[in-house]
């Protein structure tokens, strides 16, 4: 199969009336969810236009998943709009997308007609009649190196980057999801993070093309986890794939001591550092479940390496990244671009099947990041350099160890500052913390939330790290800054730390 | 209910903590906030709020969330 519509429909035929997609609202049947998509694929033929961005700008529910399909339906590919995102982002985005149209509802009526002069609103693309031949037609043109959407990830510029993924990127990647964490029928999602957050694809697809049943949470239920743990067991949830963020909510307020998840079976997470503490928690709860830690960039459609846990993990111990997924390849490069074989730390370079297109209308961002392969000199082959520096631990396991652009150099010394967060996220009393480096004073700044002192915390990490890398700043904030997808702002922080 | 609204205005400052009636239906607080927030209270006025407490009508208001803390300190 060479279309992400083709697996969808199949599961259409063979699960016609199981509900594919739940919110608090609705639920939606597979039937349901390819007669609307095509409704929407139909209206948008009159665009005749074939791979060009269609945005869409609607709350994370069944409908919106609907409008994704509809737009690739019409031979087109999709791009989600956070309906809170600022709308200087959102035009931002829009000057380097130049999407063709706007699908939005009638609840964002005021913010879509202000952003775009073409706007399709879901509950008029309902009265749709599809045109069944026409949609035969568009999907006979289209192949699977053909985009299936982009996404947007903040560029260190202030510029977004929106990396185009094709058909084939996420066929290939949301098979190895399915195979490697048995995703089936039987599987219930719930789903936590953002539909424009690459994360979200390893749900919505590997639930479309194993006949799964995917759950949105609320995320208003996040803020009551009581009510989220009655969410999730009332819609039997078993598998989860969340942010760390979300995780440690749960562990940090000790809410499965009040209340069991009856069905969850699988835990997944990826996003950031797992602080290993409130994984434990978890383990300890739900000691039968698998859990395993993701890693990737938006860049190779979600993840590249992954690690399934296999054994016990102290709270000061580092979760490993693990081992490249099945048909994707990774490598470590060193600053000469030459082979890391050995222990010692390099890039992470990634080829393959899952590497995205490049990022749209921006060739050179696109250069700077996909580019020929350095070990191989004979034919055309792209590589990703995801700007992460990694090791192999003993277990030939790789260890994540910072950005590139984390690394500093302090008083002589090559300091990774994700070193000094692991030791601080050790300690029992630590809720959060992040250690940005604030270069013009030479700083290496802590800043963290918890019932602790500073004088505690250096008691804590002395013997832990080495003193050149002791903290020179050490701020004790009441609140955490986390940016639009749960992660610790840092940017923020190294702008606004002094405050 | 001092103390109370240094702590909030801590944790968001510009927030009308004062007036605000529909801190969590309003999205004024998100998850994040209502645990940081929970953590902070319970070191601050030595009290345990449990998950179970940890309702929308609880974190509406200032006003609320003081009733809450009456409430644990004289259990």
């Amino acid at each position: 199969m060479k279309n992400i519509l083709e697996y969808l429909e199949k599961s259409a035929q063979q699960y016609f009336t199981k509900v594919a997609f739940t919110d608090e609202n609705h639920e939606m049947t597979y039937g349901s969810c390819v007669e609307c998509s095509k409704k929407i694929g139909t209206a948008l033929l009159e665009l005749k236009a074939k791979r060009k961005p269609i945005a869409v700008l609607m709350d994370k529910n069944v409908e919106s998943l609907t409008g994704f399909f509809g737009v690739v339906y019409s031979g087109n590919f999709y791009v989600v709009i956070d309906c809170y995102m600022p709308k200087d982002r959102i035009e931002k985005i829009f000057e380097t997308l130049e999407p063709i149209a706007l699908i939005s509802d009638y609840a964002h009526q005021e913010l879509a007609l202000s952003l775009h002069h073409k706007v399709y609103f879901y509950e008029d693309l309902m009265t749709t009649k599809i045109n069944q031949v026409a949609l035969d037609q568009v999907r006979n043109q289209m192949i699977d190196t053909d985009p299936l959407y982009a996404l947007f990830t903040s560029g260190s510029t202030g510029v977004p980057k929106g990396a185009v993924v094709s058909h084939r990127n996420v066929i290939n990647y949301a098979s190895w999801y399915k195979d490697t964490f048995d995703i089936n029928e039987e599987t219930q999602f719930g789903s936590q993070t953002p539909f424009y957050f690459s994360m979200s694809v390893s749900d919505v697809f590997s639930t479309i093309i194993s006949g799964a049943t995917l759950h949105i949470l609320p995320k208003k239920l996040f803020s009551f986890p009581i009510k989220l743990i009655e969410y999730m067991n009332e819609k039997k949830v078993n598998t989860i794939y969340w942010v760390p963020s979300a995780l440690c909510i749960i562990a940090n307020l000790k809410v499965l001591d009040y209340l069991a998840l009856e069905y969850v079976n699988k835990v997944l997470f990826a996003g950031e550092v797992m602080p290993t503490k409130q994984l434990n928690y978890w383990i300890k709860k739900i000691p039968d479940a698998m859990y395993a830690n993701l890693f990737g960039p938006t860049e190779t459609t979600d993840i590249c390496t992954y690690y399934i846990v296999d054994r016990e993990f102290k709270d000061d111990e580092v979760l490993p990244i693990g081992k490249a997924c099945n048909n994707c390849d990774v490598f470590l490069l060193d600053e000469n671009n030459q082979e890391v074989t050995d222990h010692s730390e390099g890039e992470l370079c990634v080829r393959g099947s899952f590497l995205a297109l490049g990022y749209y209308n921006n060739e050179e961002k696109t250069k700077e990041a996909f580019m020929q392969n350095p070990l191989n000199q004979a034919y055309p082959e792209i590589i990703y350099r995801t700007g992460d520096l990694v090791k192999y631990n003993e277990f030939d396991e790789l260890i994540y160890i910072t950005r590139k652009d984390f690394q500093i150099k302090h008083m002589g010394y090559r300091i990774e500052l994700g070193e000094i967060e692991a030791a601080v996220n050790a300690l029992e009393k630590i809720q959060a913390c992040a250690v940005i480096f604030d270069e013009g004073k030479d700083k290496i700044v802590l800043i963290y939330t918890g019932k602790m002192n500073d004088q505690e915390i250096m008691e804590g990490i002395k013997n832990k790290i080495p003193s050149y890398m002791y903290p020179n700043v050490i701020i004790k904030k009441k609140i955490m800054p986390y940016n639009q997808n749960g992660k610790i702002d840092r940017k923020w922080l190294k702008n606004h730390y002094e405050d | 209910m001092e103390e109370l609204l240094d702590i909030l205005k801590g944790l968001k400052p510009g927030v009308d903590f004062e007036n605000e009636k529909n801190l969590i239906d309003d999205r004024i607080l998100d998850s994040l906030d209502v645990m940081n927030l929970t953590v902070e209270l319970n070191d601050e006025f030595d009290i345990e709020i449990t998950p179970l407490d940890i309702l929308p009508e609880n974190f509406q208001s200032i006003e609320a969330m003081y009733a809450l803390i009456t409430r644990l300190q004289e259990d």
